[in-house]
């Protein structure tokens, strides 16, 4: 395996990380870095969050190595490696994308560099670099947004694609002593979603078709829709077996926002389906999107849960949902 | 040591020693279990609240609508039969239990305990100065609450809770919203008082009170919840009134006879002036 320092690895992932960052076509907005700090909050025994800027990420530590499920910006990648180190030494072997937008694979080269794949016997006897760079796993339709960019924009590093990729509902793994279900949530935030199952842990990385602190980013130019965002709130409550009175059980980690329970899930559900018929009402109605605002189908969640600045406003939420449900297959 | 010292060691031991009882006498001594009295909001508090009764609590547009929107269906659903009261509200339901958590060399207390006899919810009053834990942490039913002695008062503050509900007839309480609560003992009688901020839902603070009286006799009962199936929905159905098309909130009204704005609620309902405005607007209809 190549050895690479922390800040030599960071300096690669910034190029890297600046395709990835315009090739999705999301989040393409300046930040400033320099304050951010890595936090891990510890969910189940060998599970942790943690939160800086961009998506959250999921990591499991144990015998086999690490696994972690996202890895947010390239700018952030020495503190986030720093962190992982501080909750194992072991290689970094998996990581997982919940999508391709920037927020959350941005950090793919560098973790990667970081880690080792797992190999052996003849593949490592006859390729010497077969165990170099962990796995990235991602659903298809991921990977080709990521290596598709826009016209005008810049291709993405190879270094920073999917490694292994699947097109079936989902994707099994045994790592560090528990069986890891990887699931497709078709037409959800993107088309290209996955939520990552730990089943003896009980803890599901949601990606962004689960997120606490603000509307979801329905991404229609690349699959998304309010109904598969729906869809996935209801696999995951359906994964989810609470304890008594519903404060713990199966824990979930958002794509952004808060570690949440089944509660949490249930409400966010329930905002989202609420509003959906509300919206499809006033369509059926005969309503344009113009007047479908003015209704302002959104006014008792809009303080908890939109914006009317930034990155996805309110109105940008309305708008997609209409546009989704307004479509002929109703998408 | 002469006696002179002597004396002088023993008088500043003494002083000591009543200075630390008097601090310890300042924590009254919650443990036990308390009755709820009824005689204050019992039609809120065992019945139930009327649907359409929102009036004194000062809710502001968005929360009204989002109660507009509610439906009683909805807790037919599984997923919500055994959703248990937040502990902002648990409070005002029958029976509660409270223990002391103390550590066993200096007797210090560590923390208080709560169970509250409506779906048997357990909660912990931590005492011992440790900080709230970070924002992205886990929020649940019973928050995270630190407390500390106001002289003879217990107050306490609350955050890190889900979603609840003010009203249990849809009016919601967010999860943005932080809680701080006063245990006062008046010999036999305990009063809670409470006090809830919500920068999403509420105009003003909500202020509610309840009290109980100690029981000698008396435990806290059993409670058991187990969700059924109770009638096969669509997947992913979730009962609501679309805007504009809830009749069932003009019952109360209408049955009570009271302008339908005033029990729309909102913080000047809170208010006795409100009397006057009261008179002043149309009565509905009786039922």
């Amino acid at each position: 395996m190549q050895s690479l320092s922390v800040s030599g690895i960071c300096k690669r992932g910034l190029l890297v990380a600046l395709g990835v960052l315009l090739a999705s076509g999301s989040h393409a907005q300046q930040q400033d870095f320099s304050k951010v700090k890595i936090e891990a909050l510890k969910v189940r025994d060998n599970i942790y969050m943690l939160v800086g800027s961009g998506g959250n990420i999921t990591v499991q530590i144990g015998s086999d190595g690490v696994l972690i499920v996202d890895t947010q910006y390239a700018e952030l990648s020495d503190r986030i490696l720093g962190k992982i180190r501080e909750l194992s030494k072991g290689p970094i072997r998996y990581i997982i994308d919940t999508h391709h937008h920037a927020d959350h694979v941005g950090g793919n080269a560098n973790l990667r560099a970081a880690g080792m794949t797992v190999s052996g016997g003849n593949v490592g006897g006859d390729i010497s670099d077969a165990g170099a760079g962990a796995q990235i796993i991602a659903h298809e339709n991921a990977l080709l947004h990521m290596s598709s960019p826009p016209a005008g924009q810049p291709a993405i590093a190879s270094a920073a694609l999917p490694t292994l990729t699947y097109f079936t509902p989902k994707k099994d793994l045994w790592f560090n002593g528990e069986g890891i279900r990887i699931m497709h949530e078709p037409n959800a935030h993107t088309d290209g979603d996955s939520i990552v199952y730990f089943r003896q842990s009980d803890v599901i990385a949601a990606g962004d078709v689960y997120v606490s602190n603000q509307y979801p980013f329905i991404d229609i130019a690349n699959g998304g829709s309010i109904q598969g965002i729906i869809a996935a709130a209801n696999n995951i409550i359906d994964l989810i077996i609470p304890v008594y009175g519903q404060d713990g059980g199966t824990l979930v980690i958002p794509g952004h926002g808060r570690l949440s329970d089944i509660g949490d899930v249930i409400n966010y559900r329930e905002m989202l389906t609420i509003i959906r018929d509300r919206i499809q009402d006033l369509i059926r109605k005969g309503m344009t999107l113009e007047q479908v605002q003015a209704a302002k189908p959104t006014a008792d969640y809009d303080p908890r849960w939109g914006s009317s600045s930034g990155f996805w406003t309110t109105r940008q939420f309305v708008e997609a949902a209409y546009k989704n449900l307004s479509a002929p297959q109703g998408k | 040591m002469n006696s002179p010292i002597r004396g002088v060691l023993l008088l500043a031991t003494a002083v000591l020693g009543c200075l630390l009882t008097s601090a310890a006498l300042a924590e009254k001594n919650l443990a036990g279990v308390w009755t709820g009295t009824y005689s204050e909001d019992w039609p809120d508090r065992f019945p139930g609240p009327e649907l359409g009764d929102y009036g004194g609590l000062p809710i502001n547009d968005a929360d009204r609508m989002r109660a507009l929107s509610w439906s009683a269906s909805l807790i037919a659903l599984p997923e919500y039969q055994c959703r248990v009261h937040p502990s902002d509200y648990a409070n005002s339901f029958a029976d509660i239990r409270i223990w002391e958590e103390r550590d066993p060399v200096t007797e210090k207390l560590i923390a208080l305990h709560l169970q509250h006899f409506a779906w048997q919810t357990r909660r912990t009053i931590w005492m011992d100065g440790r900080e709230h834990p970070p924002e992205y942490a886990q929020h649940t039913s019973m928050g995270f609450s630190t407390g500390q002695w106001d002289g003879q008062v217990l107050t306490i503050h609350t955050t890190h809770l889900k979603e609840g509900w003010l009203r249990r007839n849809g009016a919601a309480r967010s999860d943005k919203a932080s809680v701080t609560e006063h245990f006062i003992r008046h010999g036999d009688i305990l009063t809670w008082t409470v006090v809830v901020n919500d920068p999403v839902y509420l105009e003003e603070p909500f202020i509610r009170n309840r009290d109980y009286k100690y029981s000698v006799d008396n435990q806290v009962a059993n409670y058991s919840c187990e969700s059924v199936v109770e009638m096969v929905r669509a997947p992913g159905y979730i009962p609501h009134h679309l805007p504009g098309t809830n009749e069932d909130v003009k019952i109360f009204a209408e049955t009570h006879g009271i302008p339908y704005k005033a029990a729309m609620g909102g913080a000047a309902t809170m208010y006795p002036e409100y009397m006057k405005v009261i008179r002043s607007l149309p009565v509905p209809p009786p039922r």
